[in-house]
């Protein structure tokens, strides 16, 4: 059982989502986020006071799959929010121990 | 203690007559000042009786001349009144009610969008909106060297339009119409379209639709003017509803499909971001609408009343039918339907509102409420169409329903001036109510919609081709009030 972090621009939302719903993904969690990688940030300037901005909105997508599921879905998100410029953010891929649904206390990969 | 009491009362009183004494003296000394000045004028007079006979002739009959119109001071008072009426309705009327429908990162841009055309329609109505709009000229469209400049705009009246008020304040009034009506187009746009898109579309399509379908309604000479000589087809518009509404409405729903839907519309929810802003902006229409209506009688007379009369009962009656019908439809009435239910009634009334009694005004209310509303839920989803604010389906359709209803309502007892002006081929015709009247209006709400429409599709292929209609998807997921402005309306 895997789980996959995807960091990506805002406005792929909805392509992820879809992307993923059609290899048969169940649910996801979604956050907005800020933050920055190489693309850092940038300076900008209102009424006279320059400022810089290090954090750029981005959106989170979480969601723990089956380990056959895990290499479709990467290359599923990849595909979905690629716009080849810089910025379009990360996968990150880690090992989950268990888990368990609540209502029907269902465990391992027939609960997620 | 008993000392203090009168001497303090004493001192109080002494320097009043003192000051009174002086200023008697003061006003003693005026006609003594006056008289003076005035023997001066006279012995200035008596230089000049050796003027000729004829010169004294001449004299006696530059004064015995016809005096100008006159101005009618309660007129002026009024119109100008209206003036700054209407302009309410577009800031902050507009601004708040098309605000606080759009989503928070779009708040700004919204507002813009109706800010930017007080100052932008202002400057070209100066250079030649007014002229193209109201001198004289063709069927179709004014001269617009005229009044370039507003050259000969002043304080005479302009009897073509209203012998009682400076005809500068008839410019002035008339210009927050043509700033109110490309700015209702922009609830259509939102959220969407580029700002420098924007600008150019509706300076073209001021020029281009408004200036000219003004003269036409309006205008000495406009070919649909049935108060005036050259009318080819009288058509009854008292304060807009081809002019304003129609044209604006039709206009906003080619822009609306030549535009195309906001990202992600219809599957995710656009929830207005903030509704009392819109509620607040609603009832500042309401309120300036009597301006627009009322004020367009051009005078303080009976028909000011009257119109300001069928503008209120129209309002409350739509505002009535379409939280009615909401209710028995989707079983509760929403704030906003009721507010759209206002605007409604407000925008259907205004081309009869001259025209009708109070009764046919509720009737053309009530008719509006539910029209409007069928069209806003049921139109809107059978054709997929992204009219972000409804602006047709407030507008168009409503004053269309208006425009249509006035044939038959009409009334000669309400407006006398209908049954006896416009004359054709030398025959003394009557425009009030009836089957023929409804067909004149119809050419004009068809004219209307076809010749906004179809300039609207043609000057937005045009600016699409030389700037780009719409932001970039990403722009757009950012919010045009960051990626357009720079801006931000909230803090978070």
């Amino acid at each position: 059982m895997k789980k996959i972090e995807a960091i990506i621009k805002p406005f792929k939302l909805n392509d992820v989502k879809t992307a993923l719903n059609e290899i048969g993904i169940q649910g996801m969690t979604v956050t907005e986020v800020k933050g920055f990688g190489r693309q850092k940030g940038h300076t900008e300037i209102y009424r006279g006071s320059e400022y810089t901005i290090d954090f750029l909105p981005k959106i989170k997508i979480e969601t723990v799959l089956p380990d056959n599921l895990v290499q479709q879905a990467i290359q599923a998100i990849i595909k979905a929010a690629k716009t080849s410029k810089i910025g379009d953010g990360k996968v990150f891929v880690s090992t989950i121990d268990d888990a368990y649904r609540i209502r029907t206390e269902e465990q391992g990969d027939s609960a997620v | 203690m008993n000392h203090g009491v009168p001497s303090t009362s004493s001192s109080g009183v002494f320097p009043v007559k003192m000051i009174t004494f002086k200023s008697v003296r003061l006003l003693l000394l005026l006609p003594m000042i006056c008289a003076m000045l005035g023997i001066g004028a006279t012995l200035a007079n008596a230089a000049d009786t050796g003027a000729s006979l004829e010169q004294r002739v001449a004299r006696l009959e530059q004064a015995s001349q016809p005096a100008a119109p006159a101005i009618n001071t309660g007129d002026n008072a009024w119109l100008l009144a209206s003036c700054a009426l209407v302009l309410m309705m577009t800031a902050p009327g507009l601004i708040l009610f098309y605000g606080g429908l759009v989503r928070s990162k779009n708040v700004l841009s919204t507002m813009m969008h109706s800010l930017i055309l007080m100052a932008l329609v202002s400057t070209l109505w100066m250079l030649f909106g007014y002229s193209m709009a109201f001198a004289p000229g063709n069927a179709f469209v004014g001269n617009p060297f005229t009044y370039f400049l507003l050259n000969g705009v002043g304080g005479a009246p302009n009897p073509d339009y209203s012998a009682t008020v400076p005809q500068q304040s008839f410019m002035l009034f008339q210009m927050m119409f043509a700033i109110i009506t490309p700015a209702l187009i922009s609830g259509a746009v939102a959220e969407r379209i580029r700002f420098k898109a924007y600008v150019l579309f509706t300076m073209l399509w001021v020029t281009v639709v408004y200036f000219p379908l003004c003269h036409m309604v309006w205008g000495a000479g406009g070919y649909f003017n049935w108060a005036s000589n050259g009318c080819k087809i009288p058509v009854l518009d008292f304060a807009g509803g081809t002019v304003v509404h129609i044209s604006s409405g039709v206009s906003a729903l080619v822009c609306a499909i030549v535009l195309g839907r906001r990202s992600g519309y219809p599957q995710e929810p656009m929830m207005p971001h903030n509704v009392v802003l819109s509620l607040i902006g609603a009832g500042l229409l309401w309120v300036g609408w009597f301006g627009f209506n009322g004020g367009s009688a051009l005078g303080a007379g009976a028909l000011a009343t009257s119109a300001f009369a069928a503008t209120h009962f129209s309002a409350a009656a739509a505002a009535l039918s379409w939280a009615a019908t909401e209710w028995l439809h989707k079983g509760r009435p929403s704030v906003l339907g009721a507010a759209s239910g206002m605007v409604a009634g407000l925008a259907t009334v205004t081309p009869a509102s001259g025209f009708i009694s109070v009764p046919a005004a509720f009737c053309i209310g009530l008719a509006a409420g539910i029209i409007c509303y069928f069209a806003v839920t049921k139109l809107k989803a059978r054709f997929a169409y992204d009219d972000s604010l409804d602006v047709f389906g407030v507008h168009g359709i409503g004053s269309m329903t208006g425009m249509l209803m006035l044939g038959f309502l009409a009334s000669a007892a309400v407006n006398p001036a209908i049954a006896s002006t416009f004359h054709a081929n030398g025959i003394t015709v009557s425009l009030a109510g009836g089957k023929a009247q409804f067909f004149n209006q119809a050419i004009a709400v068809v004219f209307t919609a076809v010749y906004a429409g179809g300039a609207s599709f043609i000057l937005l292929k045009l600016v699409n081709k030389l700037v780009g209609l719409r932001v970039h998807i990403e722009d757009e997921d950012a919010g045009l009030d960051l990626t357009q402005h720079g801006e931000r309306a909230y803090t978070e």
